[in-house]
């Protein structure tokens, strides 16, 4: 047993719903846990946090909430979990100041790890803290409930669609913070989404949900490129990759990442060198030629073996698997391209990248 | 104007509302929460017996009371083991007829208080390591506040306006169990027409400045 991540086993039967999860997750990192709704991530997410009582077992970092063995099954208030719910959940009769505290307070000093003002300062809600929750725009109040969820030193983060109730432009102004909650954070986060931008930026692992039961679950570079797996992410098909800005370019505004298996040059988004990057090719941007083209406006031509060809979720088109070195990459083409070329398993062809995505 | 027994009537109506309200507050709390929160079967029943004194003629409820809590009654009985006597014609028999009578008009505005209350802060508050307990105080309670301001003037007013099971349980003994209401049907009895006014007009003026005081709009905007 990984004593250092999350066991989780449920079975849950309502009416009309079921959920059937066995799952082992890293102690670390961003898990996404993504899925249609109504596929049961939010259930998943409410066992874990003990809101619902499923049948099962749960243990994080050692540590077991849950074992119907012995019937052992700690109430939500004695887990130490950090739980960020869809909409905000802010107590309306308290400043955000006493929202922070509320939880903090009931801590033993012993298990104050993260610090108020830590909190405060990482979700950039200091201007806030006198306010009461109904003066708050929907961006503030989820950044303050991620706040208080921290506060309370959690050893692990549930966020259930954080950004679900928010629109794009609130979007943007909360996702760099859950950035650096990635970067700086030392426990696991789940991470429930829908959207697969959100998830391709965020997430380091993605655990796929689908009608209560786990399609797959491991890093995301494995589970985004594998082909058989019917997550219907439609145009959102793609890799990601984790690079590193390796040299930029003032005179054309450009930045080399490098990243296992090879080099791409993308837009400049002003990280110096040294900087982890993280890289997403959308499978409609990579077309294939057989021989290295030359006048094309494309700037990413790398060479790249076929792995695999599978049908994709429109009878005209293909999804094919491509190893660029260490690194997978996915492709849609159409049907008919795939014939013509003679795409197998195993040829090597030259991979074309219109667009790559710097996403943090 | 108004004779010293008048004053003896307001005082004892006071007494007798202020104890019952802070009584039913108590006693209410446990049972609106029940209701707002249970998926049990016994809910409706439930509901419906406490919703019974809004419907019985007072002198059903009158009744029954002095059945059960006179000498040869269950509570009667227990009372008198206990070296209490019998409640009947005294003031705490009035408080208990009281509290039963007023029962409704303060279990309904905390039962929907705690409704509208709902899930989510309690589940907020639950990860913020608050118990049970812990949560209906420190979140709980601050949002039904409204709630508890509605059940506490109606529950008073309601105590305050009582006639039939007074004149049941209570009879009508100076200083010990006559209240305004009584007072006030002792002077029409007596053909004593303005010491009727004074006190009904009393009543009267009181009453609409609690519904006043219900009904006006909050600052915060709140509804109720």
């Amino acid at each position: 047993m990984n004593t250092g991540g999350i066991q989780a086993r449920f079975r849950l039967d309502w009416p009309g719903f079921v959920l059937d999860v066995d799952l082992q997750l890293p102690g670390r990192g961003i898990t996404a846990v993504f899925g249609r709704s109504g596929s049961g991530k939010t259930a998943l997410l409410r066992c874990i946090a003990g809101l619902e009582k499923a049948p099962g077992f749960l243990s994080v970092a050692g540590d077991v909430w849950q074992d119907d063995a012995v019937r052992r099954f700690l109430p939500t208030w004695q887990r130490p979990v950090g739980y960020v719910f869809q909409e905000s959940s802010l107590f309306p009769h308290l400043s955000v100041r006493r929202n922070l505290e509320y939880g903090l307070k009931r801590l033993k000093l012993a298990d104050r790890r993260v610090s108020l003002d830590y909190a405060v300062e990482l979700l950039g809600i200091g201007p806030l803290l006198e306010r009461l929750p109904g003066r708050l725009s929907g961006g503030e109040r989820q950044r303050v409930a991620i706040a208080r969820a921290l506060a309370v030193s959690p050893r692990l983060l549930l966020m259930d669609e954080p950004l679900a109730a928010l629109d794009l432009e609130r979007k943007q102004e909360i996702l760099p913070y859950l950035q650096r909650l990635h970067d700086e954070l030392e426990i696991p986060l789940l991470y429930v989404s829908h959207a697969p931008d959100e998830v391709a930026r965020l997430a380091d692992n993605l655990v796929a949900i689908e009608a209560g039961r786990v399609l797959a679950s491991g890093p995301i570079g494995e589970i985004l490129s594998r082909l058989d797996l019917p997550i219907r992410l439609g145009e959102d098909t793609g890799v990601v990759l984790d690079a590193v800005v390796a040299e930029r370019d003032a005179t054309w505004h450009l930045a080399r990442a490098d990243f296992a298996g090879g080099q791409f040059w993308v837009r400049d988004a002003g990280f110096p060198v040294g900087h982890p990057v993280r890289l997403r090719v959308l499978a409609r941007d990579v077309s294939l030629a057989l021989e290295q083209q030359t006048g094309t406006s494309i700037l990413n031509t790398l060479p790249a073996d076929v792995v695999e060809i599978a049908d994709d979720t429109h009878p005209a088109q293909v999804l094919v698997k491509l190893e660029l070195g260490a690194s997978p990459l996915v492709a849609r083409v159409t049907k008919r391209s795939a014939a013509a070329l003679g795409l197998r398993p195993g040829h090597a062809v030259w991979a074309q990248i219109k667009a790559v995505a710097v996403i943090g | 104007m108004l004779s010293e027994t008048d004053w003896g009537a307001i005082h004892l109506t006071l007494e007798l509302a202020t104890v019952t309200t802070v009584l039913l507050l108590l006693v209410c709390t446990p049972i609106a929460w029940w209701l707002a929160r249970t998926r049990s079967v016994w809910k409706t029943p439930v509901r419906a017996v406490v919703a019974l004194p809004l419907v019985l003629p007072p002198t059903v409820i009158g009744f029954y009371l002095l059945v059960v809590m006179g000498p040869n009654g269950p509570v009667g009985r227990l009372t008198q083991s206990l070296g209490l006597g019998v409640l009947p014609f005294t003031f705490w028999g009035l408080v208990v007829a009281s509290l039963l009578y007023s029962l409704p008009f303060v279990v309904q505005p905390l039962q929907n208080a705690f409704e509208a209350v709902g899930d989510r802060p309690l589940e907020a508050a639950a990860t913020l390591r608050a118990s049970p307990l812990d949560s209906f105080f420190s979140v709980v309670l601050p949002l039904a506040r409204p709630g508890y301001l509605t059940a506490t003037v109606l529950g008073f007013a309601h105590t305050l306006g009582e006639f039939g099971v007074v004149l049941m349980i209570g009879g009508n003994i100076p200083g010990k169990t006559r209240v305004v209401s009584v007072q006030i049907f002792d002077h029409v009895e007596a053909l004593e027409y303005t010491e009727a006014h004074w006190l009904s007009a009393g009543m009267l003026l009181f009453s609409f400045v609690v519904l006043l005081a219900i009904y006006a709009p909050r600052p915060d905007g709140s509804k109720r």
